[in-house]
């Protein structure tokens, strides 16, 4: 336990602790509202202002939300990764950098199960079948299986360092299998579509407003995912505290009780 | 200096130990062989044409051996699990490296007589040959594909191990990430045996998809097993 964490957690919580009900904060109330009114902009041009597309129709609008949230993802899976390799090889051994790293992990793999589910609708109109076996695709399925492991280590049980190396060295163990899962699905097949918008090869090809709307789908996301992070991993933060109060409260009743009648059964028992 | 060669003989014998008490349960022989020959039998139900499984046969075969690994680990780790070996192991100061790369071992052995006999399995079962030009990619693809099975296999093994709810932990953990050696291993031997129209030199890449993700795991678990299964 972190010298923040114990100290939070064997003191009386200072007026200010006590009164709040929650994870939120100033912090997390700004973010909040910029949340809500960046994803109000992304309706608005995404569902208004945005053209539908030559090929695409009017699906295209599904991408704005398909895009976005797998990025956003990317970015969740590298913070679980980076706080696991602070974690593991850093010389401070800090919970919290455990609790941000199961934070963002749970919420990437929320937002992967989002892409998954908008990308399955948008393949349906556009190539007529809800999955291809294309090499994307698969790799992304199985990035989803992948965390959703991650995520249930996580749970194993025992102490909460225990639960920190564990989950740490899983986390990096992952980013070895992602890479090695590509390359073999795309050594087997490849048929999505090219990259549009980080293509090297040429510049930019759609339309100016519809990268603008994307664009509006990447901030209101990436909004969003901070304001989950932060409240999720203060919400952990919580858990692990209660956890603690709940095994020396524990203790301190039943140091109690065995302090309230002299009892020969602990000697009896350890014998 | 000398670390080196007494992790390799602390490896062999943890290796040694764990064939000897797998041979002398029996389980593996017993049960783990038969579960994987009733799968070959089975998939032959569930398929029922001849064309089919001639067609997908390697598929089957590594798709036997991916089941068993699973067994085979749970079994590994039973093992150890029952009087707390693996904690008075770490206790007596045996270098974790080398209870990685021994079980691995024992794993890797018995993953090999595993995949000769199902191998037998698909050529009476299902037709199957092997053309002679094949056999050296065949031979190649099974070492490096066991490797990789069991570099996985005792990896998460030893991090279910004694945990409540392994039974299921182990197969989410292992089947993603050995999909690799599943897909690669299938298209190698499909290119050996010379399925579909494949010649042997489709077989290669594959065999170096197979060789790198033996090599990315096996050092990779060595130096993650330490950490995983302290308490």
């Amino acid at each position: 336990m972190t010298s923040t964490d114990s100290a939070l957690a064997a003191t009386p919580a200072s007026p200010d602790e006590s009164s709040r009900h929650g994870t939120g904060t100033k912090a997390t109330r700004v973010l909040g509202v910029a949340t809500i009114v960046s994803m109000g902009w992304l309706l608005v041009f995404g569902l208004g202002f945005s053209p539908a597309d030559r090929d695409q129709e009017e699906a295209v609008r599904i991408l704005y939300v398909h895009v976005p949230t797998i990025w956003v993802a990317y970015l969740g899976f590298a913070v679980t990764a980076l706080c696991s390799g602070i974690y593991l090889f850093g010389k401070k051994k800090s919970l919290q950098l455990d609790r941000i790293a199961g934070a963002s992990a749970e919420i990437a793999v929320a937002f992967v199960a989002v892409t998954l589910a908008v990308g399955a609708m948008w393949g349906r109109i556009t190539w007529g079948v809800y999955w291809q076996w294309d090499a994307r695709l698969t790799t992304t399925a199985l990035l989803f299986v992948t965390y959703i492991g991650y995520l249930a280590v996580r749970r194993l049980g025992g102490s909460h360092e225990q639960r920190a190396k564990r989950s740490a060295v899983i986390g990096l163990i992952a980013v070895l299998e992602v890479p090695l899962v590509h390359w073999s699905v795309r050594l087997w097949r490849s048929l999505h579509q090219e990259a549009t918008v980080l293509n090297p090869d040429d510049g930019v090809q759609i339309d100016g407003l519809m990268l603008f709307s994307l664009f509006v789908g990447v901030i209101a996301f990436t909004l969003l995912y901070a304001w989950l992070l932060l409240h999720r991993s203060r919400g952990m933060w919580m858990e692990d505290v209660l956890d603690d109060r709940g095994l020396d409260d524990a203790l301190a009743a039943r140091r109690a009780e065995a302090g309230g009648r002299p009892s020969p059964e602990p000697a009896g028992e350890t014998s | 200096m000398n670390s080196a060669p007494t992790t390799w003989r602390i490896a062999r014998l943890v290796a040694a130990k764990d064939l000897r008490v797998e041979w002398h349960s029996r389980i593996a022989t017993n049960q783990v062989l038969p579960f994987a020959a009733v799968t070959m039998v089975i998939f032959a139900f569930a398929l029922d044409s001849d064309a089919v499984l001639q067609r997908v046969a390697p598929g089957l075969v590594w798709l036997a051996t991916l089941f068993s690994v699973l067994v085979l680990v749970q079994r590994a780790f039973a093992v150890e699990a029952e009087d707390g070996a693996l904690e008075a192991t770490r206790v007596a100061g045996v270098d974790p490296r080398a209870i990685y790369l021994g079980k691995a071992l024992a794993l890797g052995l018995q993953l090999f007589v595993l995949e000769i006999v199902l191998l037998v399995a698909a050529v009476v079962l299902y037709a199957q040959s092997v053309p002679l030009e094949g056999a050296l990619l065949l031979t190649a693809t099974l070492i490096s594909a066991t490797c990789g099975l069991a570099a996985v296999g005792i990896l998460y093994g030893g991090l279910t191990a004694g945990q409540s709810g392994r039974e299921t932990l182990l197969p989410l953990l292992t089947l993603p990430a050995v999909a690799p050696v599943l897909i690669g291993a299938t298209r190698a031997t499909e290119a050996a045996r010379g399925t579909a129209g494949a010649v042997v030199s489709d077989g290669w890449p594959w065999l170096g998809l197979l060789a790198v993700f033996a090599v990315a795991f096996g050092v990779g678990g060595a130096l993650a097993f330490g950490p995983l299964i302290d308490e």
